[in-house]
Formats: C-alpha cells, sequence, structure tokens
C-alpha cells in the first residue's frame, strides 16, 4: 500500500532545539559521510560516523558535549555539495538534527533533505555568522526554527530563515515525500510517455 | 522566441504540475547501480509496490567492485552483501542487470552512452551525482538521492522545480596537451563551485563544437562540482555518428526518424536563456586542483593563490593549504607524487587512455610511484587492448585493472594510503576522498596524470607531447 500523502507526524511547522555549529563553506558530503561507510544495504547505524574523518582533530563541534543532544545544524555556504548521497542527512538524521540553517545549501543535499522530513532554511550570511558566535558563546541556547514564520529565534532575536513557497507548503501540510503524489494519476503518466517519441518507435 | 534545449525536453516530460509548484517529470530511463538502490528497493517492499517500468530500467555495479581479484565472495563482506542485494532485487523486480561478468558492466556513465542507452532528449536519473554525464547528447540528466530512486522506480518520475539555464560558450581552439577535462576545470574554477545552483548549464562555443562525444561527456560530468545539477550540449551530426548502430539505439528507417527528432528538439537559433557566459578556449592551459574542491585549480604553470591577497574566501584557502600541506604563492609544477591513477566516469573512455597512452609510451613510471589504469568498461578494456595500450601501459609500470570506479571514492580496495598525493583523472578532490582520511588529490587531465606518473611530479603535459 502506499502510504498517505501526509500524515499529523508528518507536519513540520516549528522545530525548536539547541544548535550545534558547522563552520566554513563548501562541506561535502563525503566529509559528512566518508564513503566507506556506504558500503551497507540499510541508513541504520550511520549516525555514529557523522563527520568521523573531520572528528579526528580535536575540538569538532560533534564531539563537544555542549552540543549534545541538537537538533539544529547551523553551516555556512553550499552545504552538502558533492555526492548525491542519501547516506549525508540520512546520518545527520540519525545523529538527532531536525532541522538546517545555513547560508545556502547545494541542491540534491537540499532535495534529499525534503524527501526525509528535513527542512532546509537559508538564512543571509551576516546572520549566520551572527548567530554562530552566539551559539559558541552560549551552546545551550535553544533555537526556534519557525518553517511557517520563515524565521528562526533565539532568545530576544530572530533572523529572516527562509525555504521556497512551494516547499514550505510542503512541510507545513506534512506532504513533503512526493511519492504518493507521483502515483496520484497513473493516467497522467501514460498520457506522458505515449506523448514521448523515443518510447513510441519514433 | 525560439526555445533552448532544456526548455523543450522539459515540456516533453512534463506529467503535471504538483501541488508543491514543482514538476512531475517522467524519466525517460533509469540508470541504478548496487550502492545508491537497495534502501530504494526495501522501500517499495515496505510500501508494496512494484517497478512501473523495469524494461526502461538498468542496472549495474561499479562503485564497489574490485579491479583486480574478482573472486566471489568477495573478501569484503559488506560489498559481497551489496552485490547479494542488486542481483536479488534486479532478479525480483526483473530489470536487466550488466553484473561483473557481462559484457557490458562498466562504470554506469560510461556504459549508458556505450550502449546507445542515452539518447538526446530523454530524461535521465541515476542515484549518483555525476549523471550529468549523459548530457553531453543533449539528454537531461540529474543525479539524485535514494529517495528518489525509490520514487522513480515506483512512478517513473520525479518531482522537481525548473531550474534556470544557462549557457556556457566556450569559443576558440583549444592549443595542444589542451582537453576537456581542462576546459571544465577552468569552467568550475571562473564561475565557482556553487556558481551553478539552480542553473542547468548548456554548453555550446567552437570548442565544444569541435569536440567528441567522449570529451562532450568528459566537460558534462563535472557540471555537478560547478553547483549545477545538469549540464548538457546540442545534439549535431557528432552525437548521431557515435549512436549510430550501437545496440540500443534505433536501427534503419527508426534512426533516420529518430534524427529528425533529435534535430528539432536541438535550442533553436535565437533561444532565450537566464545567463550566458563566454570564456576563451584558446587561453586554457593544462590545468591542475591545488586544493580540496575542484574549484580550486590554477593552470600547471602557475601558482597557488596567497590567502592574504584573496578577494574572496580567505579561511577556503587557508583550509585548502594547510590540508594539502602547501604554501601561498607556491609553484604547482614539480609538486611530488606517490600515486597516479587514470580512470573514473570523467576520464576512463578510450580516447583517455589513447592520450594518456601517447605519453606513456616508450617511458617509465618513476620510481616509488604506484600508478594504475582503470578503464570505463569492459569494452573500453577490450578496445584498448585490441590497440595495444594495455600492453604500453604495461610496459611502462602502471597496473592495468578491471572496469570500476577504483581511486575515484574509496568504496572498493583501491584507496589513497595516509597522506599519499595522488594525480587524478577523476572529478573530486574533497579531503579524504580517495580514501584515506588524510589523502591528498590533484585532478588534472588523464594525459596530465601520465606525465605525472613518468616525472613522478606534477609536469607540463605538453613537454613530453612533442
Amino acid at each position: 500500500m502506499t502510504q498517505p500523502a501526509s500524515t499529523a507526524s508528518s507536519i513540520r511547522k516549528c522545530i525548536s532545539g539547541r544548535v550545534v555549529p558547522i563552520r566554513g563553506n563548501d562541506i561535502d558530503t563525503d566529509r559528512i559521510i566518508p564513503a566507506r561507510y556506504l558500503r551497507t544495504v540499510t541508513f541504520d547505524g550511520l549516525g555514529e560516523h557523522v563527520f568521523e574523518d573531520d572528528r579526528v582533530a580535536e575540538g569538532h563541534p560533534f564531539d563537544n558535549s555542549s552540543y549534545a543532544g541538537a537538533a539544529i545544524l547551523l553551516a555556512n555556504d553550499n552545504f552538502g555539495c558533492g555526492s548525491s548521497r542519501e547516506h549525508a542527512p540520512q546520518a545527520l538524521l540519525r545523529w538527532g538534527i531536525q532541522v538546517f540553517v545555513a547560508e545556502s545549501f547545494a541542491e540534491i543535499f537540499f532535495g534529499n533533505c525534503v524527501s526525509l522530513g528535513l527542512p532546509c532554511l537559508q538564512a543571509s550570511a551576516a546572520d549566520v555568522d551572527r548567530l554562530m558566535a552566539r551559539i559558541e558563546a552560549e551552546p545551550t541556547l535553544v533555537m526556534q526554527c519557525d518553517i511557517e514564520a520563515q524565521e528562526v529565534r533565539f532568545g530576544a532575536d530572530r533572523i529572516a530563515a527562509t525555504t521556497p513557497a512551494g516547499t514550505r507548503q510542503q512541510f507545513l501540510d506534512g506532504s513533503w515525500d512526493a511519492l504518493a503524489q507521483l502515483l496520484d494519476e497513473p493516467a497522467a503518466i501514460e498520457a506522458a510517455a505515449a506523448r514521448l517519441p523515443y518510447l513510441n518507435g519514433f | 522566441m525560439s526555445k533552448n534545449l532544456f526548455e523543450k525536453v522539459w515540456a516533453a516530460h512534463s506529467v503535471r504540475d504538483l501541488p508543491s509548484g514543482q514538476t512531475q517529470l517522467f524519466v525517460g530511463l533509469h540508470l541504478i547501480h548496487e550502492v545508491t538502490s537497495p534502501q530504494a528497493f526495501q522501500m517499495l517492499r515496505e510500501r508494496g509496490l512494484k517497478v512501473m517500468h523495469p524494461e526502461r530500467t538498468f542496472a549495474t555495479v561499479d562503485h564497489i567492485i574490485p579491479t583486480d581479484m574478482r573472486d566471489r565472495p568477495f573478501l569484503d563482506a559488506l560489498a559481497e552483501e551489496m552485490m547479494v542485494a542488486i542481483e536479488d532485487n534486479a532478479r525480483d523486480f526483473e530489470i536487466p542487470l550488466f553484473g561483473m561478468n557481462d559484457q557490458r558492466q562498466g562504470i554506469v556513465h560510461v556504459i549508458g552512452p556505450e550502449l546507445g542507452l542515452t539518447q538526446p532528449g530523454m530524461t535521465i536519473a541515476c542515484g549518483d551525482s555525476h549523471t550529468s554525464t549523459h548530457g553531453a547528447f543533449g539528454a537531461i540528466a540529474f543525479g539524485i538521492g535514494t529517495s528518489q530512486v525509490r520514487d522513480v522506480l515506483a512512478s517513473q518520475c520525479m518531482a522537481m522545480a525548473r531550474p534556470k539555464v544557462r549557457r556556457v560558450e566556450v569559443n576558440g581552439t583549444l592549443g595542444e596537451g589542451v582537453y576537456a577535462k581542462d576546459v571544465t576545470l577552468h569552467v568550475i574554477g571562473a564561475l565557482g563551485v556553487k556558481g551553478g545552483v539552480g542553473f542547468a548549464y548548456e554548453y555550446a562555443g567552437e570548442a565544444l563544437d569541435r569536440m567528441s562525444m567522449e570529451e562532450r561527456m568528459t566537460v558534462c560530468n563535472m557540471s555537478i562540482e560547478g553547483g549545477a545539477r545538469c549540464g548538457y550540449v546540442n545534439p549535431d551530426e557528432t552525437t548521431f555518428e557515435y549512436l549510430e548502430g550501437r545496440a540500443h539505439t534505433p536501427k534503419g528507417a527508426d534512426f533516420h526518424r529518430a534524427v529528425e527528432w533529435w534535430k528539432g528538439i536541438a535550442s533553436g537559433d535565437g533561444a532565450g536563456y537566464d545567463d550566458v557566459v563566454q570564456m576563451d578556449g584558446g587561453a586554457i592551459a593544462p590545468t591542475v586542483t591545488w586544493g580540496i574542491n575542484p574549484g580550486q585549480s590554477c593552470s600547471v604553470d602557475g601558482t597557488l593563490p596567497r590567502p592574504e591577497d584573496a578577494t574572496g574566501d580567505a579561511a577556503s584557502i587557508v583550509e585548502a593549504l594547510q590540508y594539502m600541506g602547501f604554501e601561498g604563492g607556491q609553484r604547482i609544477e614539480g609538486t611530488p607524487i606517490e600515486v597516479a591513477f587514470i580512470g573514473s566516469c570523467t576520464n576512463s573512455r578510450i580516447s583517455d587512455l589513447r592520450e594518456a597512452a601517447r605519453v606513456a609510451r616508450g617511458r617509465k613510471v618513476a620510481s616509488g610511484v604506484k600508478a594504475l589504469v582503470v578503464p570505463g568498461s569492459h569494452d573500453v578494456r577490450d578496445q584498448a587492448q585490441a590497440e595495444g595500450l594495455d600492453q604500453v601501459f604495461r610496459d611502462a609500470g602502471f597496473e592495468w585493472r578491471e572496469a570500476g570506479c577504483s581511486m575515484c571514492l574509496a568504496m572498493n580496495p583501491d584507496k589513497l594510503q595516509g597522506r599519499q598525493m595522488c594525480a587524478s583523472s577523476s572529478n573530486r578532490n574533497f579531503k579524504g576522498r580517495q580514501g584515506s582520511p588524510t589523502g591528498r588529490t590533484l585532478l588534472m587531465s588523464p594525459a596530465m596524470v601520465a606525465a605525472a606518473a613518468i616525472n613522478g611530479k606534477v609536469t607540463d603535459v605538453r613537454d613530453l607531447l612533442n
């Protein structure tokens, strides 16, 4: 049976939690989950290996007990670039991340996150900088990522944090898992196939 | 105003508009491999779904397979489990599988074109970011994640927002010793690793017009390294000539009708674009990366940037120099290497091996350098052997391997050790990419890799071609 397009548990309006900051532009998915952990037929257990090779160096935020239990990952520019491996957001999800805030995201990573119900919110470089400094000074700060209001609140402060209107709506009504919609109108799929010359002997 | 190829192909494959504002896009060809598909099949089983068009789906194995000892079961039990999974899934869901010993096996982005599966005007999806390769034929080809692989298996469709289209014109004539790899590294260097986010790239201009299909594949392959989800070249006589007679290409009168349709989907004269950039191909030199992303490159006779002079992201330069063990301002030429890798979906085709063999012929790999050549497919291997290229490489001291992804991505036994410096014809120089968490990668053309292997250091291949 196909799952319903949306359920109460799939709605993402506002996600609150502590924040783990990952500084640096162009953090690629090989760094998020090294390829050797892709030798698996499930996504189970990937959370243990997030940023494993970066964490060899001392002081990685994922090893800092102040950030343990964080639900929000804060990053700079072009986060998640490189390999299309869904193992990257799957690993972060299994570590406990529920929402991302960054200057920008690589597109395949963004799409993979949507498929998993993980909102990616985009904020200005200046706001991300300010937020990173604040979190580093006060790691236990709880932040609200408000997908509906398109803003992030922390203490008395707030910044704009946006996602495209269609994506926002998918999170608000819980319809981010596209498959049910894609299967909604099989006749339309057949009609599209019937129009394509290369499927019909040119 | 006439339409560009992207607009035409998108419109032809649009099933309907989704409530999210995305388009439901029909996928004409779905390629799968052993790494990103097992979880997708598991999701189908959990939801009780079938593969909607198994006859439009083709599977092969490339990422995890060894390129030397290929006996089953593999020594790596995890790799063996993945092989069994794709064999079971292909059988259960009635998908053709080009297994390890099948003549049609190879790197998924090498065999699609080779078998004539990849054709102009198609939409193509594969759970691999280098799916953009197939755009060389005038197809719109997207790399996708595993949940989207599930979507395509179940519905033959994907949900996607339409990107903008940027025309990237490379004009002029490429110099001797300057290859498609240099063009793509140059484009990424100029536009940045995130310059293409939100765009499809249409590659055009005299340099692209003159390129063979294999060279165009190299350029399109690395679109994703510039942030573009896909890249393509308009189909022309070079495209049709390449396709005629291949296993899955239409035959006889069908082929002629196909060519007429393919011509019709090319961007029209005066087609509009969201952006156009122009570059002078004649100004491109053999190019080498010095950093930890493919945008951090310079010409082989150039020098590394100094962070203190940087106008952009100085922190990224500092991080890259530190990881690579380089100093700002130093020359890249002469950098000692320990490993030389010729292969990957970017540069493992017969023309790549011919150019590398031109350099290797009659020479010897420098002592202390481990050098390997990994053909992209069984067919490439056989063609190279028929031309005696394997012997040229072996005589020079290169290892000659079986087809697979090999040292591009560290999911099989071919890996860097420790801080080894590798001259590589692959596509990513990310930290740890080639299998050692501290390993270092210098991306360059296959001919440049051969030159580096011979001299034991980064070398201007033009010095060895004369």
